[in-house]
């Protein structure tokens, strides 16, 4: 089963080597990863989805939590949370493809951010599902390159899933409660 | 007050309680060398930077205090891969110093430049490049922090030349550990405890498998009134051995691989395991689908990574094993398990009489009666005991009875030939009133032997029993076991080691009959110098029994019954 976890780690010089390391070692298999910036400057966020079974996935935490640099592990997998994916996908559309491809863009609510003689960059942004199946009904006219940033995931509602720490203080998760709807 | 990267680095190691460092200098350390001049810590020139770190590790297992290794950048740094990868299998806290090129070259593959932080990665609990002085202070307060608290390990910390030349303000008590996700210190659930007191008071045949998490937590006490009060037995892994005395009528003596067949048969009848910091290695669970079906199992361990690692166990509680076992000991009921101890006794009855020890006299010597007859020598005076790896580390554990804990230190996890002469010489150095024995086989003796001139220039009182059999001879019972006895590579030449001691100025004796060994032992203890005994023993000796790699836990190969000579007569 996929498994999705949000991984807080301080922002210091080869912390994304230590996380990509342990995996490694531990012979868990990545399926993808995304690092960046958070609304702390100290510290990086990262999404992790890892396939593994329920046991496996209590020793991927307990495997971060190891390292000195890990603040804070949450796995979303059962939690309500928003996961997005962006994709930039080029696609051949000649004179007498455009119209079609054009169309299916926006059925997907995708946006057309470049346009040459020969072809189109299509932007999409969602699930994983919406955007593969963006790219099956593409294929046919032709997907010329493709770019994909891995997902990175929320937790819904109007509290952060955890508090960030301030300096020594230690993490805490958050309580379950004040959920948004989906929207 | 300003100070040069170099006096931070000495005056940090003085604050956190240094007193010895094993290390050896060249181009990227030597402004910390050139330091050293001033400061109090004395420094053990090694002779290999291998030595160095297991010297540390030697020092960190006798004493409970973190050792230090000093190298240089690039192969000083990469000698010290094995050392640092035993200390983190067998969690022990040392701290490995390594100088760095300039910050301005490094990633240029400048001479003597290697990335020993990016090499060392999986195999340290932390570890740090520092290129400016500012950072020292604070990581070298963090290193040791890390290195010995919660479940101990090694921590590199590598640094720049040029962070060593830079002056800076230096104030200790500003310079606070900032490690805001690091979590030492867990304690279990109030229910976890629950739990785990049901199952102990319901069960009829528990049986305690007691870990090197003992010793590093100082739990013995506390081991030993659960044992007491509860009636239950005590089987040790090798790295426990000393933590409940061998002479206690619940030990029933090391588990797994070459345990006594006793003590595996006792855990694969049990109906709970409580398992106290030990992390179910392969040597001691045999095939983990055949492993004690019919127990629960309780697990006490200060690493949740290792909960469920291995063995699925029932009830975690994961904390500071000695204040786990404080929590539960006042609610232990006095339970009566003579039925189920005395169903233990009458196994051991069998292996008695299969046990070499019981062989009259051939005029062979045996690795196990030289053990033997050491232990009864030495027993109840303060002794060491540091083994390398293979048959006589097994023998060891076998014959000789430990009654202490930081008696017996060996590499147990990681299994490094080569480890014991350098590790006895930080045991010797942190321990200097104890009587320390080095036994080491012909083939791991030759991997480090190059450190008897450290024993000599640091004029230690070690005494060396080299078990000779003119093979690597576990490898050699594996190809027998396993490899229709074919002896590929295993056969040693090799040279006198008596002669050897000689050139290094060390006493030395060689002992080819069993009634020599207890007067040449004697002699060895007299000596108020090192001396080196060439134990020459049977060739072809087997350690039994012996569970196979794969096999269930239960289907050991048995000594002999009746005892025979296994060596050609």
């Amino acid at each position: 089963m996929m498994n999705t976890f949000v991984v807080y780690v301080e922002n210091k010089p080869g912390v994304l080597t230590r996380v990509a390391s342990l995996f490694r070692r531990r012979a868990f298999n990545i399926d993808s990863l995304t690092v960046g910036r958070t609304e702390k400057r100290e510290v990086s966020r990262m999404t992790i989805t890892i396939d593994a079974d329920h046991d496996q996935a209590l020793r991927i935490e307990a495997n971060l939590y190891k390292l000195v640099n890990v603040l804070l592990v949450e796995n979303i997998t059962t939690v309500p949370a928003l996961v997005r994916d962006l994709a930039m996908i080029k696609v051949a559309a000649t004179h007498e493809a455009r119209s079609h491809v054009l169309e299916l863009a926006s059925i997907f609510r995708a946006r057309v951010v470049d346009v040459a003689p020969e072809s189109l960059i299509i932007e999409i942004s969602g699930g994983e599902d919406k955007i593969d199946g963006l790219l099956e009904v593409l294929r046919p006219y032709g997907v010329l390159e493709m770019v994909r940033t891995g997902i990175v995931a929320m937790r819904r509602g109007n509290k952060p899933s955890v508090t960030l720490p301030s300096s020594a203080a230690p993490v805490q998760a958050m309580a379950d409660d004040d959920l948004s709807q989906s929207v | 007050m300003m100070k040069t990267g170099a006096q931070i680095l000495w005056e940090c190691l003085e604050r956190e309680g240094v007193t010895h460092v094993f290390g050896y200098p060249g181009g990227a350390i030597l402004p910390a060398y050139d330091a050293l001049k001033h400061s109090s810590i004395h420094h053990v020139l090694v002779r290999h930077e291998q030595g160095a770190t297991h010297m540390a590790d030697g020092y960190a297992r006798a004493s409970g205090q973190v050792g230090v290794a000093v190298a240089t950048s690039g192969p000083g740094a990469t000698n010290m891969v094995t050392g640092i990868a035993t200390a983190m299998l067998d969690s022990s806290p040392i701290v490995c110093i390594t100088g760095q090129v300039g910050s301005k070259l490094i990633g240029s593959d400048a001479f003597q430049e290697t990335d020993i932080t990016g090499i060392t990665l999986p195999i340290t609990k932390h570890n740090y490049l520092v290129t400016r002085a500012e950072e020292l202070a604070r990581t070298m307060r963090e290193a040791f922090y890390v290195a010995r608290s919660g479940r101990p390990g090694p921590v590199l910390v590598d640094i720049t030349k040029d962070a060593q030349q830079a002056s800076c303000e230096f104030d200790w008590n500003a310079a606070k550990p900032q490690l805001p996700g690091y979590r030492p210190d867990l304690s279990p659930a109030p229910k976890e405890y629950e739990r785990a007191l049901a199952l102990i008071h319901n069960s009829k045949r528990p049986i305690i498998l007691l870990g090197h998490g003992a010793i590093v937590s100082g739990a013995m006490r506390e081991v030993r009134d659960l044992a007491e009060s509860a009636g239950i037995p005590v089987a040790l892994t090798l790295l426990g051995l000393g933590a409940l005395p061998a002479s206690h009528p619940l030990n029933l003596g090391m588990m797994g691989m070459h345990g006594e067949a006793w003590v595996n048969h006792t855990i694969q009848e049990a109906d709970l395991l409580i398992a106290l910091g030990m992390r179910f290695d392969d040597r001691v669970t045999g095939n983990l689908k055949t492993y004690a079906c019919n127990a629960k199992k309780i697990h006490v361990e200060i690493d949740p990574a290792e909960i469920n690692k291995n063995v699925k166990v029932d009830v975690a509680l994961v904390g500071d094993l000695r204040e786990v076992l404080q929590a539960i000991l006042p609610r232990i009921e006095t339970i009566d398990r003579s039925e189920w101890l005395d169903s233990i006794d009458r196994l051991k009855g069998d292996s008695a009489v299969r046990d070499i020890q019981n062989l009259p006299d051939s005029g062979h010597l045996y690795a196990a009666h030289v053990i033997n007859d050491l232990w009864r020598e030495t027993r109840g005076s303060n002794t060491v005991i540091v083994t390398d790896v293979g048959q006589h580390q097994m023998w060891e554990a076998q014959y000789y009875k430990h009654e202490e804990p930081r008696s017996l230190i060996t590499s147990g996890g990681l299994g490094t030939m080569g480890f014991a002469l350098p590790a006895a010489i930080g045991v010797k150095v942190a321990r200097p009133d104890a009587e320390v024995w080095v036994i080491v086989g012909d083939g791991g003796f030759q991997m480090t032997m190059c450190e008897l001139a450290t024993v000599v220039q640091e004029k230690l009182k070690i005494n060396i029993a080299v078990i000779n059999n003119g093979f690597l001879g576990m490898v050699r019972q594996w190809q027998e076991f396993f490899y229709e006895r074919n002896y590929q590579a295993t056969p040693l030449l090799n040279p006198d080691f008596a002669k050897l001691a000689e050139a290094y100025g060390i006493r030395n004796a060689t002992v080819t009959q069993r009634s020599k060994v207890v007067p040449t032992v004697q002699a060895a203890r007299q000596h108020d110098g090192p001396m080196l005994i060439n134990f020459h023993v049977e060739q072809e000796d087997t350690v039994y029994p012996m569970v196979a790699a794969g096999a269930a836990l239960h289907e050991m190969i048995r000594r002999p019954s009746p005892i025979v000579e296994t060596a050609a007569d």
